[in-house]
């Protein structure tokens, strides 16, 4: 982390930042693509730029349709990306793409990929690809991946598809950032239906059995089917199992037509509310902890009571817990003893 | 703490080896930087548009078809007119001795001839950043 100040005065957007953000983003929202990929970054590096930025296009999003591709590795996520662009360019929207690939934890380093799969729509200006590593963020996308959806909702991409890592268990975040989710298995790779149970296919709002031009992927998608079967209480939304293959374009207007249908669904009886209210608690949660966190920090070091905490739990003379709320307070934050 | 360096690694022209190419994308990771690998038979407007919706430091060129000599001074001049004369080309491949002072004379910050060690890429690559890391 550079050496954020959190105080208030530059969390909440000065004058100053806000003033000398300003030519950066009428560019962006001007149809500058490199002010935009430099926001991106921007708003990647350095949270203290963020809110500037946030404050300045915040009014402008909320537009996009932001659909989410997971699934483990190498199931062919990013081909299926590249073939819902197709359809979606050819219906005339806009398509911005997050493709978000792991940092590694030894080198901090990231070898992002994804993008191999998509090179035909490099030079078509109705559509903008973004490549982001995860630095250290748990979850399956990367910690800027929510600002860099609002700077593309913001300047106009109507369809924002988002690439997670490749996933298994616990990288279930897209859920609270996508309106429909497609979780993409194929036969051979993630098809143990059992031992994924717990993990991301319960996210999914479609489940696609991608690569069925190979054999057995009838029978993954039967035991998709099984499983669905044997939910005790029918869910509100059952997914549909689609068998495609994403290196075949024509098996992928099924595909498309099931997003559209969940879409639909999802725009019903207040869900679609309810969904959005999910995501913004979820999200506003995890900034003010952000924030949070950060403030209390740096008024411990301030103040010396940094080198006082980690001294008093080290030395088993006081908890975790103990200090952590003892910072809180002291940075004027809670009050339980 | 500092930004992370961001490379485009690309391979243009019709060359259909990136082995190469990627054995570098690699090495740049374990060095701590961010590698978008965009694969083979990129064209230079595909290689530019790709270093700036990417918002790389470095573009680094692997080629092998000994085209260099056209698609090293396209591609930097395409880069200055895209207004990414901030961002440095280096180029790796079979080059020969005496084509890399002209290519360095057309714009390119390093040429990586046959032999040249991983180290000496990293350290070359780090070295041509132009835009400040903290
Ligand atoms: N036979 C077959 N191969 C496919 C299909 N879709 C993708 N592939 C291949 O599967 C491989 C992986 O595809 P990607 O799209 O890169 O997979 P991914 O899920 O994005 O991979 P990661 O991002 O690394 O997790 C590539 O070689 C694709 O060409 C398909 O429908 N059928
Ligand atoms: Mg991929």
């Amino acid at each position: 982390m550079p050496d954020v100040n959190w105080s208030t005065a530059s969390a909440t957007a000065s004058a100053t930042a806000l003033a000398a953000l300003a030519g950066p983003v009428d560019a962006a929202l001007g149809g500058d693509r490199r002010a935009l990929a430099r926001l991106i970054s921007l708003v990647e590096n350095d949270p203290s730029a963020a809110p500037a930025v946030l404050a300045r296009i915040h009014p402008l999003t909320g537009r996009a349709r932001i659909i989410g591709v997971t699934g483990p590795p190498g199931v062919g996520k990013s081909t299926i990306v590249d073939g819902l662009t197709a359809r979606f360019r050819a219906a005339g929207q806009n398509v911005g793409i997050v493709a978000v690939d792991p940092t590694s934890p030894f080198t901090g380093g990231a070898l992002l990929g994804d993008r191999v799969r998509m090179q035909r729509w490099t030079t078509d200006r109705g559509v903008f690809i973004r490549s982001l590593a995860t630095r250290g963020h748990l979850g399956g996308v990367s910690g800027a991946t929510g600002d860099a959806i609002r700077l593309l909702d913001a300047v106009g991409f109507q369809v924002i598809l988002v690439e997670t890592v490749g996933a298994g268990q616990s990288e279930v975040e897209i859920m609270d950032i996508a309106h429909t989710v497609l979780v993409v298995l194929s036969p051979g790779v993630g098809d143990d239906v059992q031992a994924q149970k717990a993990g991301i296919l319960e996210i999914a709002d479609l489940l696609v059995v991608n690569k069925s031009d190979l054999p057995d992927a009838g029978r993954l998608a039967v035991q998709l089917e099984t499983m669905l079967d044997l939910a005790p209480v029918p869910p509100p939304w059952r997914p549909p199992v689609l068998k495609v293959s994403a290196i075949d374009a024509e098996t992928l207007s099924e595909l498309v037509q099931a997003c559209d249908r969940h879409f639909q669904w999802l725009k019903g009886e207040g869900r679609l509310a309810a969904r959005l209210a999910r995501r913004t608690g979820h999200e506003l949660s995890t900034l003010i902890g952000r924030l949070a966190s950060a403030e209390v920090v740096r008024a411990a070091e301030l103040s010396g009571a940094w080198d006082k905490a980690l001294e008093d739990v080290t030395s088993r003379r006081a908890d975790f817990y103990q200090v952590a709320l003892r910072l809180l307070r002291e940075a004027g934050l809670g009050s339980r003893e | 703490m500092m930004r992370r360096i961001r490379v485009l690694v690309a391979k243009p022209g019709l060359d259909g080896h990136d082995r190469g190419a990627k054995v570098v994308a690699r090495a740049y990771r374990d060095a701590g930087m961010e590698v978008i690998y965009t694969g083979l038979h990129q064209t230079p407007e595909q290689i530019v548009q790709a270093a700036m919706q990417e918002d790389v430091d470095i573009v680094a060129l692997s080629i092998l078809s000994g085209a260099h000599n056209t698609l090293v001074p396209k591609v930097v001049r395409m880069m200055h007119e895209a207004g990414l004369g901030d961002v440095s080309v280096l180029v790796g491949g079979i080059i020969p001795r005496e084509d890399a002072a002209a290519l360095k004379e057309a714009g390119a910050a390093a040429v990586f001839g046959p032999g040249s060690t991983l180290e000496s890429i990293v350290a070359a690559t780090r070295g041509s950043v132009k835009r400040a890391l903290a």
